[in-house]
Parts: C-alpha cells; structure tokens; sequence
C-alpha cells in the first residue's frame, strides 16, 4: 500500500523561477490498484514519480510504501521496493552491456552485491524462458549490447527489469510515449500482462486518454501540483473522453492543454477538438 | 633481442598501471589524473620498504597505498562532489607532497644493494639469469592481476561498477549506490597503477618522484593501441589488449629511441601526440563524411562516389 500525505516540493524557492510543483498531495494505492495518471503539461505528474522514487527530497509530508517511510530513504535506497520505467527507452538499461547482463543486475535488485558471480547459469537460464515469453525473440540475443537493441526492445527489456524481482510498487511515466504505435501497443500490453500476473501496485503516466480509462481500475488527474480527480468503479466505468475532458474543464476551469493529448484523442475520431 | 626481451619485461610492468587506466577511463568513464601521483605513491612506498630490505611487504603496501588514493578520489567526486578530473588533479597535487615525505624528502631514493621481488626469485632459482627472471616476474604479475581483474568484473561488484560507466541513471535504479561503486572501481583501479609503479622501482633499483608525470597518457596511449589491434569487445578483452597495447608502446618508444628519431625528452610530447591523434581520429571521420556530403549536395545530384 502506497500513501501519500500532504506532499509537497517547490523548486528554485525565494527565486523569480519559484515553481510549487507539488502541492500537499494526497493520494492513497491499495494493494494491487493500477492507476493511471493524467494531465495536462507541467501538471506535476512527473514530480509526483520522482517525489516518490526519491529523485529529491520533498518538502513536507508523508511517503510510506507498505509501512515503510520512504521519504529518509535515498533514491537507491527505496529502488528496492520500487521498479520504474521512463519515457526514453535509453533511460533504463546500460547500452554497452548484454541483455543479459542487464538483467543480472536488475535480478540481484534488493541483494547485497558480493563477489558471487554477476551472471551464473542457472540465472541465464531463468532469463533466458522470461525473455521467450515476450515473443520478442530476445531470447536468442541475450549476448547482444543491449545499445543494439530497437526501442521497442530496450524498452521491454527494461520492463523485464523492473518487474524481474516483483517490486511493490511500479511506476511507469509515459514509458511507451517514444515508441511507434504498433511497438506500442505491443509493450502496452506486455505491461498489462505482467502486473496482472504479479498483482503489482502500479501507477502509470498516460497522454493517451483512451488507455487512462481502458487500463487499470482507478485514473487520477493533476494539476497545479494537485490531484483534481480520483476516478474508479462504476463512475470510471461509464466515462469517455469527452466525458473527461468536460471533467477537466469545470475542475480547473481551463481547457486541457497536454498537445500530445490532442494529437492522441484526434486520431480516436477527433472527440477532443469538439470540447 | 634485448630491445625486445626489455620492452617485453617494461611493457607486461606497466601493463598494471595500463589496466588501472582501462578500469576509469573505459570501464568507470572517467579520465582519471589521480594516475600520476599514484603511480609514484606505488613507487615511494616500495622504494622506502624495500631500501629496509621488505620488497614484498613494500609491494603489498602499494597497494594498499593506491587503494587509498583511489578512495580519495572517489570520495572528492561523490560526497563531496568535485568535478572528476578536478577531483583527480587534486588528489594527484596532494600525493606530490606525500610521496616526498614518504621518500623522506628527497627526490629520488636508490635501492643499490638493496633487494627486490627480482632477486629474491633470482635467490631462490639460481638456475634462472637475470634478464629470465625479470620477464618471468613481470610476466607472473601481469597475468596474475589481469586475470584477476577480469574475474572481478564477472562478479555482482563487478557487473555493478561496469553499469555506473554506462547508465549511473539505470544503476540507482537497480538499488545501487553509484557512489560506493565508482569508490570501489577509482580505488581498484589506483591499486594496479601503484603495483605497477612499486615493481617498476624494484626493476630500476631507483624511485624519482617525477616519473608519474604524464603517467595517464602513458597509460591512454597503451589502451588505444590495444584497442586499434583488437577493437573494443568485452571487459576481459579489453584489459587483454591495454596489456598488449602497453608492451607495443614500449616496443615503439625503445625503436624510436635507438634509431635516434627522436631525443629522450620529446617521449611525453610524442605520447600525447599518439593519445591525441587516437582520440582525434572518430572525429576527422566524420567531418570527412559531412564534407563529401555537403560537397554532393551542392552538385545538386547527391551521387553515390
């Protein structure tokens, strides 16, 4: 269970570029909830995963993931408990070793790393049956750099990464966002398919507004720093884009402006040009 | 045949130091110039201990010594957190005065009479000459420490500190500490520069505190000729190939310096030609390339040559 309390982060305080990019959020993941989160640009969406991830040390408030406080915790430190992905497929894997390697690491995540073999054979093998069922062919690659690797490959690789040791807690910030549609798709639902089978708590970052509603079982919505809107159940259920849009609109009395969302919803039918 | 036999014992010595220079500038991706004072660190501290008839204690002490260099620097980037060459330069600056008080103030100490690794093989093995013996030495060490090296890069440490050169990002995220492996991997890393340095002393019989200087090119130049003969593969290759590239550097310097092509003090300016001109030629390719383009361009055709 993640918990959030007031949290808080104002960047570059005192200064004419003061930016309050989080403000007193609350939010609250039960065990096993997929949540994605929208917004438009500069919402705070990315702040909120670095807050949690530990990339800076918040402001004020309260961070626990399973009981444990995080917010003492260095960002390696609660990379233990947390897997993350990110839009730039580079991001997660060190391109000038294998795909092996690469995993290796990421499976002795948690582990004190001793002078045991980084890559012993029975690992290998373990890897090797993750990888094949990806469909991806990796499997037979697995001595290729991983910087040889497509986007699409990195990126699931990296997936693989963040799941290989089931963390409990997932956060995906767009990380299907720079890949090709069709490549996409693919990953979108190698994702699905891995918290589902491992029950991981999750939080996934979306321009898309279809896959917001479509995927997981609860979507929230910031802006300003805040969380605007906490949609699950039936009310989530019966939601459409359009829907979603209006929601904004009245919540922050502004018109969503994230221009990839256009661009995402316009190729949907165009329904985002009519609100 | 000696030319060749010397450049052999010289090249497999300061292929040590080669291999601690591959660790930071390939493995860990930083130049690092701590090299140059822990190079005479290795070299004080073995020259001190064996002048007191210890030569095995003063090499396993130069070691330690370099272990604790690389540490320094480590700990200047990281917590402190200096910018890495600044980092080195600094640590390289402050050993200038350590390696003096170690050899008691004095610029060189001289082990005449004294014993090293060498005599004492040579003690043991009377049947073995000199010139044997010293090859067999060099020879031992460098295997010894290359193998070494290469195990320690297939372990859980070693997988970790290569990943910190490559994506420090990714490594935070995998729960480690990229502070604590680029510590480990400067400190490895100084450790072969010093071993190198304190049998380079017992080789010569003299330590002089002005003989790391330029020391990190040295060591540039021996793992970008080694990558020019093998390419850049793997880890273990490439602690191969800075070993070979070291023992060709040698080889080049000693027929450079018997054909009179060049006199004694144009080594360093010749090695950073070498380095530079290595490190240049990535470059030069591509400009190359972006100025027959541009040339096709203007044409207006664009034609395949």
């Amino acid at each position: 269970m993640l918990t959030l309390e007031q949290v808080s982060k104002t960047f570059f305080p005192g200064t004419a570029n003061e930016k309050q990019a989080l403000r007193q959020v609350n939010l609250q993941l039960d065990d096993g909830d997929f949540v994605t989160v929208i917004g438009s640009n500069g919402a705070g969406k990315s702040t909120l995963f670095n807050a949690i991830a530990g990339t800076f040390v918040t402001d004020g408030g309260r961070i626990t993931l399973d009981g444990v406080d995080m917010v003492p915790l260095k960002e390696h430190r609660r990379a233990r408990y947390i897997g993350r992905l990110f839009q730039d497929p580079m991001k997660g894997t060190a391109p000038s070793m294998t795909v092996e390697e690469n995993l290796a690491l990421a499976y002795s995540r948690g582990k004190k790393r001793g002078f045991s073999l980084g890559l012993p054979k029975k690992d290998a093998a373990v890897f090797r049956e993750l990888l094949a069922t990806l469909g991806l062919g990796l499997e037979d690659r697995m001595k290729a750099k991983v910087g040889l690797l497509s986007g699409g490959q990195r990126q699931t690789v990296t997936l693989l990464m963040a799941v290989i040791n089931t963390p409990r807690l997932l956060l995906l910030d767009e990380h299907t966002a720079a890949l090709d549609p069709a490549t996409a798709d693919k990953v979108m639902t190698i994702t699905r398919e891995m918290v589902a089978r491992n029950r991981i708590t999750t939080l996934m970052i979306t321009h898309n507004l279809n896959d917001a509603l479509a995927i997981g079982n609860r979507t929230v919505m910031m802006d300003e720093g805040r969380v605007i809107l906490d949609l699950k159940g039936e009310e989530r259920d019966r939601l459409t884009v359009d829907r979603l849009l209006a929601l904004y609109s009245r919540e922050s009395r502004k018109q969503f402006d994230n221009d990839r969302v256009l661009l995402s919803t316009a190729k949907d039918g165009g329904r985002a040009e009519k609100d | 045949m000696t030319l060749l036999v010397g450049s052999l014992q010289l090249g497999l010595l300061y292929a040590l130091m080669a291999a601690g220079v591959y660790i930071t500038f390939r493995i860990l991706n930083v130049p690092d110039l701590t090299v140059d004072g822990s190079f005479t660190l290795g070299m004080a501290v073995s020259a001190v201990l064996s002048a007191a008839g210890h030569p095995l204690l003063g090499i396993g002490a130069a070691v330690l010594a370099g272990l604790l260099a690389g540490t320094v620097t480590g700990l200047l980037q990281t917590k402190v957190g200096i910018q890495p060459i600044l980092a080195g330069i600094l640590t390289m600056t402050a050993l200038y005065s350590v390696n003096l008080a170690i050899m008691g103030s004095s610029a060189n100490v001289s082990l005449i009479g004294g014993g090293t690794v060498f005599t004492l093989l040579k003690g043991a093995v009377t049947a073995l000459d000199m010139d044997t013996v010293k090859l067999l030495v060099s020879l031992i060490f460098a295997a010894a420490v290359v193998a070494a090296l290469a195990l320690l890069f297939k372990t859980q440490l070693g997988l970790s500190i290569r990943a910190t050169g490559d994506n420090e990002e990714m490594v935070r995220s995998s729960s480690i500490n990229p502070d604590f492996t680029k510590c480990v991997g400067l400190a490895v890393g100084n450790a072969c520069v010093a071993l190198s340095g304190a049998l380079i002393t017992q080789y010569q019989k003299y330590a002089d505190i002005s003989s790391g200087v330029g020391m990190v090119v040295v060591g540039l130049a021996s793992v970008i000729i080694g990558e020019a003969i093998f390419g850049r593969r793997s880890v273990t290759m490439g602690l191969i190939s800075a070993a070979v590239g070291s023992v060709i550097y040698r080889l080049i310097i000693a027929l450079a310096m018997k054909s009179d092509l060049f006199p004694a003090f144009m080594l360093k300016l010749v090695s950073a030609v070498i380095v530079a001109l290595a490190l240049a030629i990535p470059t030069i390719r591509a400009r190359l390339r972006d100025a027959k383009a541009r040339r096709g361009g203007t044409k207006g055709g664009g034609a395949p040559c």
